[in-house]
């Protein structure tokens, strides 16, 4: 039997019932189109993550305070970067210690009331030194940054972050030399950040910066940081600059056994991996929500496949006795229910991609289908097709074509 | 061209084991019009399935051209009813909403002919089977009785086959239709010398042919020429 032959016969007998084929069809396009959709949402996240990790900064360790999570638990973990084992001297050893160190900008934050002219708002006070800026990319849209004069001398000075702006003074207002009160202390703004775009888990918009010493003296009262960032000159010096870092900072804490240490280190590659690990298991997870409606798909493709054996029996019969091979009959109905799902999937992988820019452009939640999904909506919704059409096409083509012609 | 030798068959269904044929022997040959006929329960259907390449015997030969095929396995036996059998059955069995054309190409697109020459082929056996030309884009469910048994007549010729088996093919017609299938199987015969095995309980159906062989209970009980056939005159309608 020639492959144009098999089409058109399969063509002839889809549209013989076309309510019926069509529905089947449906069955696969929502399992095709939630697959793609679902697992769009997920890549989306990875990507904007990925983003979100490669605008913080580049080559860069971060120095948290408090027990590693790791290790025998003979500690009591408090909240991640509360502890009180960091101080400002500790960066400084760090600088003149590790030979790698590019910048190093220590950082303590809290979160407080502000105030400004009537308005106010609840965000993150990040006390910090001018290399904040270059190490976690930041640029400005007006303004200045901290410099090094603002913390010498624990000037009152703030800069703001964009959508602390937009809740405090209004969007597109210039607010440089305008007063905010920060825990009852006034504040002047010298300067506004360029938004970073809200990717991620937190907001890198939301925030004001002021000079550690400003911080340390007039807001905390206290010596110790919530943690120390860290560039490194070379991405290949990452690790001996962390082993470097470590010693220190044990030596300086004085702590022989490592696993007592009261700080922890992350780089970049940690955090993106943990991260990545946990998209992962978030994308796996929504494919597998989009699978199952996948599967109840296939299952309308055995269900309608088998009702066809049935009905057709004495077609079946009759193509037999006219010499129609078993490995002919089979291939006809196997083809009849790939090209169900084949035209699931193609319209399945259009509705998904509709979906995901629907959503992507409704809501806050970023989607990505990427060519890798398609490939795979793909290959699945050809499998299901042999798969589910696998044992009704082995039914027509067991038959007898003496019961089958027969059959009433 | 045709012969079986000492043919039975039996079928076994758990312990009952029951004897449809018991020794049936006989000769066909070229361009033949022969009716096997007996009541139901004769073992007549079960012939025509051995005939028509359907089924096995359990013992005894039937050779088709010389070649035997009472041993031939499932795919073989397709093969042979591909090439060398054209089938006419009781309830026509065209396909449903098809056209008239299309019906008559199905054994074709099994025998890899190529395009030009199905549509060449299918119309000549359409003319054979002595279907009207404006008939031939019709959907089958909008033919007559009678239309439709000659497009499934045209579907067994279409593949030129060395026997044409009718089972029972004006079971369903009305007689002055039956009449007219029957009449288009005596100008088959005698035209184009075309051997045709009709399988009937009547004898009025059977006094068609040239030859009657009378079958019961599994056994030929009469076999002989026909000497009052019925001639229906051949004008093409």
């Amino acid at each position: 039997m020639k492959t144009s032959d098999l089409l058109q016969e399969t063509f002839f007998a889809l549209t013989m019932n076309k309510a019926r084929s069509g529905l089947t069809i449906l069955g696969i396009v929502i399992g095709i189109g939630s697959v793609i959709a679902m697992i769009s949402i997920g890549q989306g996240a990875q990507v904007s993550i990925q983003q979100s990790i490669q605008s913080i900064g580049s080559n860069l360790l971060v120095v948290y305070p408090g027990a590693q999570m790791s290790g025998t638990g003979r500690q009591v973990s408090s909240g991640f970067g509360t502890a009180q084992t960091l101080t400002l001297a500790d960066a400084d050893k760090i600088a003149q210690g590790v030979p790698a160190v590019e910048l190093i900008a220590p950082e303590t934050s809290h979160r407080y009331q502000i105030t400004a002219k009537g308005t106010n708002t609840n965000t993150s006070v990040v006390g910090t030194t001018p290399s904040y800026a270059q190490i976690k990319n930041f640029e400005m849209e007006s303004g200045l940054f901290l410099s090094e004069q603002d913390v010498r001398g624990s000037s009152k000075v703030a800069v703001l972050g964009p959508t602390t702006r937009d809740d405090l003074f209004g969007e597109g207002v210039n607010p440089i030399g305008q007063k905010i009160r920060i825990n009852k202390i006034d504040f002047t703004v010298i300067g506004v950040t360029q938004s970073k775009g809200t990717s991620g888990f937190m907001s890198q918009d939301d925030m004001i910066f002021i000079p550690i010493s400003t911080a340390q003296l007039f807001l905390t009262g206290d010596d110790y940081l919530s943690s120390i960032n860290i560039q490194i000159s070379n991405e290949k010096l990452m690790a001996s600059a962390q082993e470097q870092t470590t010693a220190i900072l044990l030596a300086s804490h004085n702590i022989s056994d490592p696993e007592m240490a009261d700080f922890q280190i992350l780089n970049q590659a940690d955090i993106l991996a943990t991260l990545t690990s946990v998209t992962n298991t978030f994308t796996v997870f929504l494919g597998a929500v989009g699978g199952i409606s996948l599967l109840v798909g296939g299952i309308g493709i055995m269900n309608m496949m088998l009702t066809t054996v049935t009905e057709r029996t004495r077609e079946i019969g009759l193509r037999k006795a006219i010499g129609a091979k078993k490995e002919d009959i089979s291939r006809q109905f196997l083809t009849e229910s790939v090209m169900l799902t084949v035209i699931g999937g193609v319209i399945g992988i259009i509705l998904g991609m509709a979906i995901a820019s629907v959503i992507s452009r409704f809501t806050q939640v970023t989607t990505s289908v990427s060519l890798f999904s398609i490939m795979l909506a793909f290959g699945v919704s050809a499998a299901v097709g042999i798969g589910f059409g696998y044992y009704p096409a082995r039914r027509a083509a067991a038959l007898n074509p003496i019961e089958a012609l027969r059959y009433e | 061209m045709l012969e079986v030798k000492d043919i039975t068959k039996t079928y076994r269904s758990g312990e009952m084991e029951t004897t449809a044929l018991r020794g049936v022997s006989f000769n066909v040959e070229r361009g033949d019009f022969l009716a096997i006929m007996g009541p139901s329960g004769s073992g007549k259907s079960t012939l025509m399935h051995i005939l028509g390449c359907l089924d096995t015997p359990t013992s005894g030969h039937y050779f088709l051209e010389e070649k035997d095929v009472s041993e031939l396995s499932d795919e073989e036996l397709a093969e042979t009813r591909k090439h060398k059998i054209g089938f006419v059955f009781q309830s026509f069995n065209l396909l449903p909403r098809t056209t008239v054309l299309r019906n008559v190409a199905l054994p074709l697109i099994y025998s890899d002919i190529p395009e030009e020459e199905r549509e060449k082929r299918v119309k000549e056996a359409l003319k054979r089977a002595g279907l009207a030309e404006e008939r031939f884009g019709h959907l089958s469910n909008q033919l007559s009785g009678g239309e439709r048994q000659r497009v499934a007549i045209a579907r067994a010729l279409v593949n030129n086959p060395s026997l044409i088996l009718a089972d029972e093919p004006t079971g369903n017609l009305d007689s002055k239709t039956g009449r007219v299938v029957l009449e288009t199987f005596q100008r088959l015969n005698e035209e184009q010398r075309r051997t045709v095995i009709l399988i009937t309980h009547e004898r009025y159906i059977a006094e068609h042919a040239h030859r009657i062989i009378n079958i019961l209970d599994g056994a030929i009980v009469e076999d002989g020429f026909n000497h009052n056939q019925r001639l229906l005159n051949h004008k093409k309608p």
